[in-house]
């Protein structure tokens, strides 16, 4: 259902059949649901048949990259006598994004069944859920979850009764967006500051305690369990589109939209209906003006390129933008883009980590110079320094925190100069100049 | 909502004593090593003491074979650990992009004005209330969210804060 709306005919729910149903959340209500249905299955088969099932499905990590999550997980190496581990990121942190949210919140259960099977699949026997430290209610949820599921038996020394040790241990981040990046989350969790490391070596064969890990985002774990019960073909059969983007996809929607909330819609639902039909369109009185579809640091579209989008993987490339995490948002005809640019700037100098020298200075100039021109001190000189420093910021750095800043900045001057040359071209009284005249 | 209660002025008490520590070595073999303890740790000097001094860190140091250096340099790493003493009541505005769209600088100026903070930051003179910004709470769909300590209160509108105030008596 389009949580908190009530469902429309257009959506898949999917992952999110279940948001507002507090019968879900407790493990009783959940198992009348058909929950762990995919585990005890998952249980009966071989780690590499699990593999090559999600393999099949086409499911790609829902956490923002879509890099094949049965290919990541075959690049764990069974029998090399290491510890292997699994981690959830739920460090939700791009602003636009709510949606691993919600799952925690009305089904912690499915992501205990997905840790559990990604788990096992990948032969870990201990799964990190690693949660951002403001999302409180979540915490609860899943801290509740995960203590049933272990009273139960489903997880533990034995998981339901097969022999198999599967540990899953909630950790409580601190406050710092650049955690939900992979190599950051893995430093947060052995106790570090959360610095991104460099990759190579990448997390499967040197990941948390140095150990071969796999890093996995809510939703694509919550999906596995419906892939393992229901089978690949089923989940392939979902796409309206190419069979590079499979299944369903919660997408978050924010801003000056009429029904901002969680949709759930099969990968290659046409954009326009999307934002018209099942959010309700703009508020009465306006018009759309742009759309960031995919997260805060995908690429700003117009909203003739937004209407021209097919919601998958490809599609958002196609019309100059990205998926992303999913994290729909929409901008009306009321907004400055400068303004909103600047605060979207503020924020990644912010959460910069500061390990990169790019990054760090890049995006603390960046914000001064967008914020300038925010309050009519700007220069067009300034534009032609914001594109420089972006390339200098680019492909640079460690992780691409750098890169995110950039992206809405140069994106948004591409597609709204005349709204910062209006800025710039605004008159301005200069004192000094005034007294010399 | 849960009000931080805690003395600054009082002598530092250690936390990890009792039923806390048994929580601490509960912890242990969930991780390879004692250090990957050292966010749970510090969230517990949080709850119990409202925030980090000094003394927390050295304590949380020696209980995890670390110096309080290295600590220092977690602890100031994640925003969400308090280095000095707020308010009774800690109230996160969330202000990012589209927060910012919804009218969240609103929010903040009402918080700012009924709380009597005047300033982001500061705590009132009560000692009742800070109020800070937040980067993204990741509930951008209900607009503006609020943390006040551990609840989470979800679209604030500038009007809704005085009666948000009141429930906290």
């Amino acid at each position: 259902m389009g949580y908190p709306h009530p469902s429309h005919a257009g959506e898949t729910p999917v992952l999110s059949q279940y948001f507002g149903d507090q019968d879900g959340i407790g493990l009783d209500g959940w198992r009348k649901r058909g929950g762990y249905n995919g585990l005890q299955k998952a249980l009966s088969m071989s780690p590499a048949e699990i593999v090559d099932v999600v393999k099949a499905s086409g499911l790609r990590g829902r956490g923002g990259a879509g890099f094949p999550t049965g290919i990541k997980w075959s690049f764990m190496k069974p029998g090399d006598g290491k510890p292997h581990y699994l981690c959830c990121n739920a460090d939700e942190s791009e602003p636009g994004t709510f949606k691993d949210r919600e799952i925690m919140r009305w089904t912690p259960h499915a992501l205990v069944e997905g840790c559990a099977i990604g788990a096992y699949a990948i032969g870990a026997e201990t799964a990190y859920i690693y949660i951002r430290g403001e999302f409180t209610e979540p915490l609860i949820r899943m801290r509740q979850a995960v203590r049933e599921a272990y009273d139960a038996g489903i997880i533990g020394k034995n998981a339901m009764g097969s022999g198999k040790r599967i540990d899953i241990v909630i950790h409580k981040g601190a406050g710092a967006y650049i955690c939900g990046e992979e190599t950051a989350m893995m430093n947060s969790i052995e106790g570090r500051r959360g610095n991104p490391r460099i990759k190579p070596p990448f997390p499967a064969v040197s990941g948390v305690f140095g150990q071969p890990t796999t890093i996995n985002n809510v939703e694509t774990l919550a999906a596995v369990p419906h892939i393992i019960v229901r089978g690949a073909e089923w989940y392939k059969g979902l796409s309206l589109s190419s069979p590079k983007s499979t299944g369903s996809k919660l997408f978050s929607v924010c801003g000056n939209i009429a029904k901002p909330g969680n949709y759930e819609v099969t990968l290659g639902f046409p954009f326009k209906d999307f934002l018209y039909d099942l959010c309700g369109g703009p508020l009465p009185g306006r018009t759309f003006k742009a759309v960031v579809p995919g997260g805060i640091s995908v690429p700003i579209q117009t909203m003739e390129e937004a209407e021209a989008t097919k919601m998958d993987y490809e599609g958002f490339i196609e019309q100059g933008s990205m998926l992303g995490s999913g994290g729909v948002i929409v901008f009306d005809d009321q907004q400055n883009m400068v303004k909103q640019i600047a605060r979207a700037a503020r924020f990644f100098a912010h959460e910069s980590c500061a390990q990169c020298t790019q990054c760090r200075e890049g995006t603390a100039w960046t914000t001064k110079i967008m914020e300038r021109i925010r309050d009519g001190e700007g220069t067009h000189e300034d534009l032609d320094t914001l594109f420089s420093i972006a390339d200098n910021m680019t492909g640079k750095t460690i992780c691409v925190l750098s890169d995110s800043c950039a992206v809405p900045v140069v994106s948004g001057i591409n597609k709204f100069r005349s709204e910062f040359e209006a800025l710039i071209k605004k008159p301005k009284f200069h004192p000094v100049t005034a007294a010399v005249a | 909502m849960t009000a931080v209660t805690h003395d600054h002025d009082a002598p530092y008490q250690p936390v990890f004593v009792g039923e806390r520590r048994k929580e601490l070595d509960a912890l242990f073999p969930l991780y390879p090593t004692k250090m990957a303890c050292i966010l749970p740790a510090l969230w517990m000097v949080q709850e119990d003491r409202g925030w980090i001094s000094d003394e927390g860190m050295a304590e949380v140091a020696e209980v995890l074979e670390l110096t309080p250096a290295y600590v220092k340099g977690v602890v100031t790493f994640y925003t969400m650990y308090n280095t000095h003493p707020v308010g009774k009541y800690l109230i996160q505005v969330c202000t990012t992009t589209p927060c910012n769209i919804c009218g969240a600088e609103d929010v903040v100026g009402a918080f700012l004005e009924h709380t009597g903070c005047g300033e982001l930051g500061i705590t009132s003179a009560d000692g009742k209330f800070t109020v800070i910004e937040v980067e993204c709470l990741g509930a951008c769909g209900f607009a503006t969210p609020v943390m006040i300590n551990e609840g989470f209160v979800e679209s604030v509108t500038a009007a809704r804060v005085p009666e948000i105030l009141a429930g906290l008596e």
